[in-house]
C-alpha cells in the first residue's frame, strides 16, 4: 500500500446527494485507512447546481499529491470539471472518470481505500458501468 | 480601414469594443433574464436567465476591477468569470466559448475582422466538443454556428465589421428561432423527448443575445 492515497471528490447538483453517497462510499470501503473524499455538492448558496469554487476547493482539500479523481453526476457538474481541467485550474493529477455517479463513487473510494493507484482508481470507477442488474 | 455600404467607417476591434461587448452583453441579459428563465422553465430547470444574469453582472464587475490590455485578455477573464459564477451547464459553455477565442485573439492589442470571425468559429467549436453536441440538438450550437457562418460569409464576400455582425445578428435570431420544431438530444431538455417540440431553446435564445450585442458593439463603436 502506498503511503499517500489518491483523493476522490464528488460532485453533483446537490450538497446532500455528494455528503450522502461520500459517507456511504466511506462506510463500504471498510478495513484500514480510508481514503480522503471530498463533496462538492449544489452551489455555494446552497441551491441546487455547480460551483467551480467548491469544486475546487474540494479538489485541493483531498489531494495529497498522488492524484485526484472526480466523479461528476449531471450536465452542468461533468462540463464544469472538463473546463476547469482544460483551463488547468485544477492541480496536476487531477482527472474525471466517466462513471455512474454512486457506484463509481464506491468503486473509487473502495480502491483509492486500498492504495491503488490514480489509474486503479479511475479504471474502478469507470468498471461500474459494466455491472448489469438485470 | 473598411467602410461599410452606408459609408459609415468600421470601428477597430480593440479591448474598448470588447468591453463594449460586455457592457451591452450584460444589459441585454439582464432585460431578457425574466424571458429566457420562461423559456427554460418550458423544457429545462427555470434558471437560465437568473444563472445568465448572475454571470455577466460577475463577470462585469471582475473586468472593471481588473482591467484588461488586450481583446484576448477581456474575453478570457470574462469566461474563466462565467465558470466560476454562472452554477448552470451554460458557465462552462460560455466559459469555454469565451477563453477559446480570447486565446485565439492571442496578447495582439487589435484584431481584424477575419481575426475576430476565426477566434469566435473556434470557441463554437470549443463549445461543440465540450458538449459532444453538435448542430441540431437544440442547443446554443443551434444559433452560434449559423451566425459564425453568416459572418464569415458576408466577410468573404468583401463586407466590413458592420455588416458582417449585422448578418451574424440576423442568423442566430434566425438560428434560435428554428429551434422550436427540433427535439432536444442534449441536457436536461433532452429527458423530455418529444414533450421538447415545440419550444424554443434558452440556450439558443441567449447566444443569439450575446452575437447581437457584438453587431451593437460595433455600431456603437461606429457612431
Amino acid at each position: 500500500m502506498t503511503e499517500r492515497q489518491v483523493g476522490v471528490v464528488l460532485v453533483s447538483h446537490s450538497a446532500e446527494v455528494a455528503t450522502s453517497v461520500a459517507q456511504m462510499a466511506r462506510c463500504l470501503a471498510t478495513g484500514g485507512a480510508t481514503a480522503a473524499v471530498a463533496a462538492a455538492g449544489g452551489t455555494e448558496d446552497g441551491g441546487i447546481g455547480t460551483s467551480a469554487e467548491l469544486i475546487k476547493r474540494a479538489v485541493r482539500a483531498v489531494d495529497t499529491g498522488a492524484g485526484v479523481v472526480v466523479v461528476a453526476d449531471l450536465g452542468s457538474a461533468v462540463l464544469t470539471v472538463k473546463a476547469l481541467l482544460e483551463d488547468k485550474e485544477l492541480p496536476d493529477g487531477t482527472r474525471l472518470a466517466d462513471a455512474p455517479f454512486l457506484e463509481g463513487a464506491v468503486g473509487a473510494v473502495v480502491t483509492a481505500s486500498a492504495g491503488g493507484d490514480s489509474a486503479a482508481v479511475t479504471a474502478a470507477a469507470e468498471e461500474a458501468y459494466g455491472y448489469r442488474k438485470t | 480601414m473598411n467602410t461599410s455600404a452606408a459609408g459609415t467607417p468600421d470601428p477597430l476591434i480593440d479591448t474598448a469594443f470588447v468591453r463594449r461587448w460586455l457592457s451591452l452583453a450584460t444589459s441585454a441579459i439582464e432585460r431578457k433574464s425574466g424571458w429566457l428563465t420562461e423559456l427554460d422553465s418550458a423544457i429545462g430547470d427555470a434558471d437560465h436567465g437568473t444563472n445568465m444574469q448572475r454571470g455577466f453582472a460577475a463577470a462585469s464587475a471582475a473586468v472593471e476591477k481588473e482591467p484588461s490590455n488586450t481583446p484576448g485578455e477581456v474575453l478570457t477573464h470574462v469566461g474563466r468569470q462565467l465558470i466560476s459564477s454562472v452554477g448552470g451547464a451554460a458557465g462552462p459553455l460560455y466559459g469555454t466559448l469565451l477563453r477559446r477565442a480570447g486565446k485565439a485573439l492571442g496578447d495582439q492589442p487589435t484584431a481584424t475582422p477575419e481575426e475576430l470571425c476565426v477566434a469566435l468559429r473556434s470557441g463554437v467549436d470549443a463549445v461543440a466538443q465540450l458538449g459532444r453536441s453538435e448542430r441540431g440538438d437544440k442547443t446554443m450550437l443551434d444559433s452560434l454556428y449559423p451566425a459564425v457562418e453568416a459572418m464569415g460569409f458576408a466577410l468573404g464576400s468583401g463586407a466590413g465589421l458592420l455588416a458582417a455582425l449585422a448578418a451574424a445578428r440576423t442568423a442566430a435570431d434566425e438560428g434560435a428561432a428554428a429551434t422550436v420544431p427540433l427535439l432536444a438530444r442534449k441536457g436536461r431538455a433532452s429527458y423530455l423527448g418529444e414533450r421538447s417540440i415545440g419550444h424554443q431553446d434558452p440556450g439558443a435564445t441567449s447566444a443569439a443575445l450575446l452575437i447581437a450585442a457584438f453587431a451593437e458593439a460595433a455600431e456603437a463603436g461606429a457612431a
